[in-house]
């Protein structure tokens, strides 16, 4: 790895745990060409421009490798709905406007007031029910008994999905959440392994639409599919199972390491989990700061459209964008002491939900969800001690530890 | 050091944060701060929003202010004359105000009908303070059969757009032919136009009021139109632009006139013999200033973002006469029209060119560039503004005209059209 560059080395597993000290190498040049012909942005200031510049798109995705067979039988009889996903109806995080703001608009639409109030009470029951059914334990995993279950069960409740098939959620939206791993499309089996679970999943979404369709409830996924937006009107149907695998995948991975950051970086912040303890309100404030001190995505990558002189660099038109948002929320340039964890600071402008047309649009999920975690987890948990450096997942782009044992003494 | 006194004409937003950045440069003396209004420095733009439709009061638009000010105010007080030899400012009350340091900033006051008596009727209303949009809040509440806005600028077209919201039947009269035609040229006014005319605001352009109609008991009912036309209308509102409120220094020996106080490029005011007077820093509507992203040409910019920038550099001017700039700042502004929102920065006079740089007017959702010799000058967002700081990049850095190629949602043809300025 002597010729590794610093971009390789963030996506080497072995510093999955710390890629801090890499961050601050690449800041050293904010905007810097890696052997491949990538360009990282790794400066606040360089990531903040990139981002809203109209020069950088999201369509990323290479063309679909299975092109068309020429038999008209397979190409648009049997061809499966994954392969329209992949071909024209991509989700809207991998497309620019004009389609991405219809497709974003009919979500929005949907996206009301009431049910997120409505699910913002849900969860803090969910949080509650969860952490009671491990009273007793000496030992709490914060992945597999809170972070995890959390969200999916949010998510699959927002859209309508029946509870018994919740199960399978977890296991295709760990799965389908490596394809946004970098370099998740070089690897064959990963590849076989995204389709197999993109087939699955597409035909159950395919087949909950139309049941939606059938007996509409007041679920998200019942609006999307009966009612039309205006100015947009009512989304196609593979429009549709793209944005719904869009929403269960994006919703899920990030919420759980959102949750599972944040309580790593308290655990080892022992003084603010105590000033959590009195003080549950300050929850808020406290996952602002891990969006910024450690957030769950680390980067994005994007493509430019034209050349694009910045910061000394001329970024060539085609090229991919690493927007590296964890480099750029430890930047003493635009921080105050970047590498101090202050829940209290008042010049946090994180990237941690992205940014410009792609900001996330779960956001008010993720937050409700890790407040009332976060406040919850400080309030109930016993004397609670780190049993181990947590082990983390293979994703470098979407990070966060596998499991976060603690020991305690009991859950009040 | 002795105690300096300073003195800030002017208690709207230009002043408060003049005065502001007077205390944060580490100006120590005395601060007295003199408006001809009885309020607290209050927030204009909603008067002609969401303070019409009713879904914010008038009275709650006062400006946060960002540090404690240790200022005397002397509100509802009108400044009348300015005496330089002795450095006093004279009052409406009679009494004055020794200054070491002043910082003028009177901004502007709604033009007036020109016919006095017509102006008076009842019924008859403009847009400036915050009584005006009080008054005209009731009037609209009232519902009124039809209003009739004399004027298609950005006031005007709000003035319309609020009628809308509220469902009121609405005509704009507008002697050119396209709304905001002077500030964005025909092509872009036509498209505005356009947008308003989908919404149901009845547009006359290329025509004129001649004269307003009353009842004989003193109401508006009724305006006449150069053509020989008529509207009926019971709410009449004036919407005709702005006039510097520089007449006070009339004998100063500054440089002033209906335009504005001349300032040089560092933000101080001149004589008629274009000396600096040194005591003297002017900020907001009512500073003509030469600037430099414009070969120097003398602008007096009537914006909410300007009078904030200019007034800090003023501020941190006249608290230390050593930190000469220029102040640089791109002119930007913003509208909200039918939910719409419409921002631009840069300036577009004298523009030669004009391209649609993403998006698309049919579609309700684009940005056009300006360009003049070859240069980009400024760039008109419409519902469409987070791409708005590239192109403000772009026109600080006078970049070529046409501009950005490769964007997304990028028309493929992008032919450089007229923009319609006369």
């Amino acid at each position: 790895m002597a010729d590794a560059t610093l971009l390789d080395q963030v996506k080497d597993r072995k510093n999955r745990a710390d890629p801090y000290p890499l961050f601050a190498r690449l800041r050293e040049t904010p905007v810097s060409r890696q052997h491949d012909g990538t360009y990282v942005a790794a400066t606040h200031a360089a990531v903040a421009s990139l981002l809203y510049d109209p020069r950088i798109s999201s369509e990323t995705l290479p063309p679909s490798k299975r092109p068309l067979t020429g038999n008209p039988f397979t190409d648009w009889v049997v061809k499966p709905i994954r392969q329209h996903i992949t071909d024209t109806h991509r989700p809207f995080i991998f497309r620019d406007p004009p389609d991405h703001d219809v497709l974003r608009g009919a979500v929005m639409h949907q996206f009301t007031r009431e049910r997120v109030q409505a699910m913002r009470k849900r969860s803090d029951r969910l949080v509650a029910d969860l952490l009671n059914e491990k009273c007793g334990a000496r030992e709490i995993d914060i992945v597999d008994d809170l972070a995890y279950p959390l969200p999916v069960t949010v998510i699959c409740e927002l859209f309508g999905v029946p509870r018994e098939d919740e199960p399978k959620f977890h296991g295709w939206a760990t799965q389908l959440a490596t394809a946004l791993e970098p370099d998740s499309l070089d690897d064959d089996a990963v590849r076989a392994k995204n389709s197999r679970c993109f087939d699955e999943i597409s035909a159950y979404m395919a087949g909950l639409i139309r049941d939606k369709r059938r007996h509409p409830g007041d679920d998200m996924l019942s609006g999307l599919a009966n009612e039309s937006a205006p100015g947009i009107g009512r989304m196609g149907d593979y429009d549709l199972v793209a944005t719904s695998i869009l929403m269960l995948v994006a919703g899920h991975e990030t919420t759980v390491n959102l949750i599972t950051n944040s309580m790593l970086t308290l655990m080892r912040h022992p003084e603010a989990l105590e000033r959590l303890r009195a003080e549950p309100g300050w929850a808020p404030r406290v996952l602002e700061e891990v969006q910024r001190f450690d957030p769950p995505v680390q980067f994005r990558t994007r493509k430019a459209l034209a050349d694009l002189a910045i910061e000394g660099t001329t970024i060539p038109e085609g090229a991919p964008v690493v927007l590296l948002f964890a480099a750029a929320g430890r930047d003493p340039q635009a921080y105050a002491d970047p590498d101090r964890f202050d829940p209290d600071r008042h010049d946090n402008r994180h990237f941690g939900f992205g940014g410009s047309l792609h900001y996330c649009v779960g956001a008010p999920l993720a937050r409700f969800e890790t407040e009332a975690a976060l406040a919850a987890l400080a309030g109930r948990l016993q004397n609670p001690r780190l049993a181990e450096d947590p082990p983390y997942r293979p994703g470098a782009a979407l990070r966060g530890p596998q499991h976060l044992r603690l020991a305690i003494d009991g859950i009040a | 050091m002795v105690a300096e006194r300073a003195v800030v004409v002017g208690a709207g937003l230009a002043g408060l944060r003049g005065a502001e950045a007077l205390r944060r440069a580490g100006f120590t003396g005395s601060l007295t701060l003199v408006g001809a209004e009885a309020h607290r420095p209050y927030d204009r733009p909603p008067l002609s929003k969401h303070v019409l439709t009713g879904a914010v009061a008038a009275d709650a638009t006062t400006l946060p202010s960002f540090l404690p000010l240790e200022a005397e105010w002397r509100l509802g007080t009108a400044v009348t004359g300015l005496d330089r030899r002795n450095g006093r400012v004279r009052l409406a009350d009679g009494s004055s105000l020794a200054f070491d340091r002043l910082l003028i900033a009177t901004g502007t006051r709604a033009r007036a009908w020109p016919n006095p008596h017509e102006g008076r009727l009842a019924g008859v209303h403009s847009i400036r303070s915050r009584e005006d949009a009080t008054a005209l809040r009731t009037a609209l509440a009232a519902g009124p059969r039809r209003v009739l806005v004399i004027g298609g600028g950005f006031i005007g077209c709000e003035m319309a757009s609020a009628c809308r919201t509220l469902g009121i039947p609405v005509t704009l009269v507008e002697p050119s032919t396209a709304p905001l035609a002077r500030v964005l040229g025909t092509h872009m006014g036509d498209v505005i136009g356009a947008l308003h005319t989908a919404r149901g605001v009845e547009m006359r352009c290329g025509t004129e009021v001649e004269w307003l109609e009353d009842d004989g008991r003193g109401r508006v009912v009724r305006a006449h139109l150069s053509g020989g036309d008529r509207i009926e209308a019971d709410l009449v509102v004036v919407a005709l632009g702005a006039v510097r409120n520089t007449e006070w220094l009339a004998g100063s020996g500054l440089s002033a006139d209906a335009g504005g106080l001349d300032c040089d490029a560092d933000g101080y005011a001149l004589d008629t013999e274009g000396r600096v007077d040194a005591r003297v820093a002017a900020a907001g509507d009512v500073a003509r200033f030469p600037h430099p992203l414009y070969d120097g040409r003398r602008v007096a910019l009537e914006h909410w973002s300007h009078a904030v920038a200019q007034a800090e550099h003023a501020g941190r001017l006249l608290a230390d006469r050593k930190a000469c700039s220029h102040y640089a700042a791109v002119p930007t502004f913003w509208s909200t029209q039918h939910g719409i929102n419409i921002k631009s920065v840069g300036l577009t006079e004298g523009a030669d060119g004009l391209v649609i740089a993403q998006g698309s007017p049919k579609e309700g959702r684009f940005l056009a560039v300006y360009g003049r010799e070859g240069r980009c000058i400024a760039a008109l967002s419409v519902d469409c503004a987070r791409w708005l700081p590239a192109y403000a990049a772009q026109v600080a850095a006078r970049a070529p005209f046409p501009p950005i190629h490769g964007a997304i949602d990028q028309p493929e043809h992008r032919p450089v059209l007229p923009p319609g300025f006369s």
